[in-house]
């Protein structure tokens, strides 16, 4: 069924034991949000399309055993969720430990220091320390662009940025190469950043990453502030003016 | 019998290492060996970031002084990009490295050499500490405790932390002063000024009743190197490379930081994780030199402010040539502590301090850097080599405690032949052999830019290598 023919309706549902009215085209995550819930994320972004990559807002939904990621289900009619439980804690918990133990993630000398959704995440989570072994894998940095750098170590593969590329620019100069934790994420099919011919150095995958993964070059350490592009908010005006 | 002895872990220093003193059949020291014994491997991990990332990197070595490895390494950065840092940016970063030294030298002087120097060498340990000197004198408890919080003051109003502030940065620094800080650090001089001069006219006469120290602490003809001033000052951020020898007779002069390589040698001795400088024209062992506050007053020609001045004329009046004792080590700390203030105070009035222009910017436009600068144990350097895009391929520093390696080693087997007679080892003769080592106020963690366990063990050992008696403490 295309769009078009999606009829949009008003349903009731509970999340957290509370009643609460919504678009049948939203997602559960956007629901939450809009009514002030917590539920953690780092690759949801408004304005993206969602892939459900990071597993942080995993939600339970009432006569599932299984956990959903609320940023892919949409709200249903008498659908039950829950957002916060001890289960839900730890998965969450462990996730973000998981993320810190799978690449090289040193806060304290990190250009993004103090403006990483990664780190306030896991304060806001209560990680104080990793459980698991960190596998300090040897990554490589690319400096080859004449003003960012994309540093595979503090890379989460959340792809916001591959779809802010090609979603929003339409250059689509990333994506994300091999499997598990050999995934890495590759400009113009595997060369070098500086050499992209797709890349128009609009700066907008350096400002949406979560993370110091991509940054502006010649910061020192905590001086990379992200200005986040309101995308949605652009795609309501131009869609408005009749763009 | 003959005998090993060792102090593991060597108290009241920064850092982690051992001394084992070794005797021979009738008792008496035959040699005696200072070890660190940690080692980190920042010139190894530094490789593949980018060099904009090196001064907060780097710094990390050490939080004690984070402030001087941030001023070597975005000196050496500043050299890659190849940029002129702008003016006020460079006195901003003077006046955060003499916080750095203020506060670095108060810690050494009062917080872990005054129980020995207030109670005696041969007082209680277990009162040998700060608050020790805070039953025994309060004001020198008090005003050393407040000079090393102006100091960390310093540091925290310009850079916004005391400890790992971000401020300093390739190419200048990260945010212009503003009023507000610089009169806040104003207002505390004069009471800086008084608690310096009162812990100096303690201080002074008490030098007498250690005679016996000042003869046996690292007393011995070596070299003295340090940085100096255009006009010959003293200098803890810029200017050249000189060196005297034991008669104060100037040997090399007006040496550029980034040719160190042709006059600096560092030698690796198997007891120690802690590499040998050594001025390369005489060669390892007989390049023997000192750095640190004694060095830089031993071959500065005059200092550059006032009351530093003044007190730096009688410094040098100790002894024909230049003081040779280590024990003095203490003494030129306490003037360096007066100079940073004074020095301070002239940096901050300073009418264009307050200039927005702090930072330069550029990218990687030379692929090698030196950064020198004086951090308060000695010359310290950071040598830097990235590759096009400005990541780093290679890294070699050279910590001011390694450049004191060789008179530390030479100083602990000086001081234990003076007070280990007979095999007797008593509890004052070791802690001798352990504030030797304390007048360098080495800092190890830095020196090796390592990782440790505890502070430090002596050992003694008999002639056969057979360890005869192990001093620890915890």
């Amino acid at each position: 069924m295309s769009p078009t023919m999606t009829e949009t309706t008003v349903v009731t549902l509970k999340i957290d034991d509370r009643e609460i009215s919504a678009r049948s085209d939203q997602t559960v995550l956007e629901v939450a949000w809009e009514n002030g819930l917590f539920v953690p994320a780092l690759c949801h972004y408004e304005g993206l399309g969602d892939v459900g990559a990071c597993r942080l807002c995993l939600v339970e939904i009432k006569g599932s055993p299984k956990l959903t990621p609320a940023c892919v289900v949409k709200v249903t009619q008498d659908m039950e969720v829950v957002t916060q439980s001890e289960r839900l804690a730890k998965y969450r918990r462990s996730i973000i430990e998981l993320l810190f133990a799978e690449r090289n993630h040193i806060c304290s000398v990190c250009v993004s220091n103090g403006n990483c959704e990664l780190q306030t995440l896991a304060q806001k989570l209560g990680v104080d320390h990793i459980r698991y072994p960190y596998l300090y894998p040897k990554v490589s940095v690319d400096a080859s662009h004449s003003r960012f750098t994309l540093d595979h170590n503090r890379c989460i593969l959340c792809a916001r940025c591959v779809r802010a590329c090609d979603e929003v620019e339409g250059a689509h100069v990333w994506d994300l190469f091999g499997r598990g934790v050999d995934t890495r994420l590759i400009s113009d099919l595997g060369t070098p950043w500086g050499e992209s011919e797709t890349c128009t150095t609009c700066g907008k995958c350096v400002h949406i990453c979560p993370t110091g993964a991509l940054v502006e070059k010649g910061k020192s350490v905590a001086e990379m502030v992200h200005a986040r592009p309101r995308f949605a908010a652009m795609a309501r005006v131009r869609s408005s003016s009749g763009r | 019998m003959t005998k090993q002895i060792m102090i593991d872990p060597v108290t009241r220093i920064e850092g982690h290492a051992k001394i084992t003193i070794q005797l021979d059949d009738a008792g008496e020291v035959t040699d005696a060996h200072f070890h660190v014994t940690q080692v980190r491997g920042f010139e190894k991990f530094s490789e593949g970031r980018p060099f904009q990332e090196m001064p907060a990197l780097m710094a990390r070595i050490c939080g004690i002084c984070p402030v001087s490895h941030l001023v070597a390494s975005a000196k050496a950065c500043d050299t890659l990009m190849a940029v002129e840092v702008p003016e006020v940016a460079a006195n901003l970063r003077r006046v955060i490295n003499l916080g750095q030294i203020v506060q670095s030298h108060a810690l050494s002087f009062f917080h872990l050499s005054s129980p020995d120097l207030l109670l005696g060498m041969d007082a209680d340990p277990a009162k040998r500490h700060i608050f020790g000197v805070a039953a025994e004198n309060m004001q020198v408890a008090q005003d050393g405790i407040w000079l090393r919080k102006f100091g960390q003051q310093v540091i925290e109003r310009l850079g916004g932390k005391r400890v790992h502030p971000g401020w300093i940065v390739a190419g200048g620094l990260a945010e212009p002063l503003k009023a507000e800080q610089r009169d806040a650090i104003l207002a505390d001089i004069p009471e800086a000024i008084q608690r310096l001069q009162r812990t100096l006219g303690w201080f002074k006469p008490i030098q007498e009743n250690f005679r016996e120290e000042i003869r046996a602490f690292a007393n011995f003809p070596t070299l003295f190197m340090g940085l100096i001033s255009k006009d010959g000052g003293l200098e803890h951020y810029d200017g050249k490379v000189r060196i005297v020898d034991a008669a104060g007779k100037v040997i090399g002069d007006n040496l550029e930081p980034a040719d160190y390589a042709n006059y600096i040698g560092e030698k690796v001795e198997n007891y120690s994780y802690l590499k040998s400088a050594y001025y390369k024209p005489m060669g390892y062992p007989a390049g023997i030199y000192r750095v640190g506050p004694l060095a830089r007053l031993n071959l500065i020609d005059h200092v550059g402010t006032p009351l530093a001045e003044r007190e730096w004329v009688e410094f040098r009046e100790l002894q024909r040539g230049v003081p040779l004792s280590s024990f003095y080590y203490h003494y030129a700390r306490l003037i360096e502590i007066l100079f940073g203030i004074e020095k301070i105070q002239q940096l901050l009035e300073t009418p264009d301090i307050l200039s927005k222009r702090v930072r330069a910017f550029a990218g990687p436009n030379r692929s090698e850097g030196v950064g020198m600068s004086e951090a308060p144990r000695g010359t310290l350097l950071h040598h830097y080599k990235i590759d096009e895009s400005g990541l780093m391929t290679w890294s070699n520093l050279i910590i001011a405690t390694a450049n004191n390696n060789m008179a530390m080693d030479r100083g602990v087997l000086q001081t234990a032949k003076q007070f280990i007679h007979d095999g007797k080892v008593t509890d004052g003769a070791l802690n001798r052999v352990e504030a030797v080592i304390r007048t360098f106020d080495p800092c190890l963690s830095c020196s090796t830019h390592a990782a440790g366990q505890m502070p430090m063990v002596v050992d003694v050992v008999g002639p056969d290598g057979k360890l005869i008696e192990r001093t620890t403490r915890n």
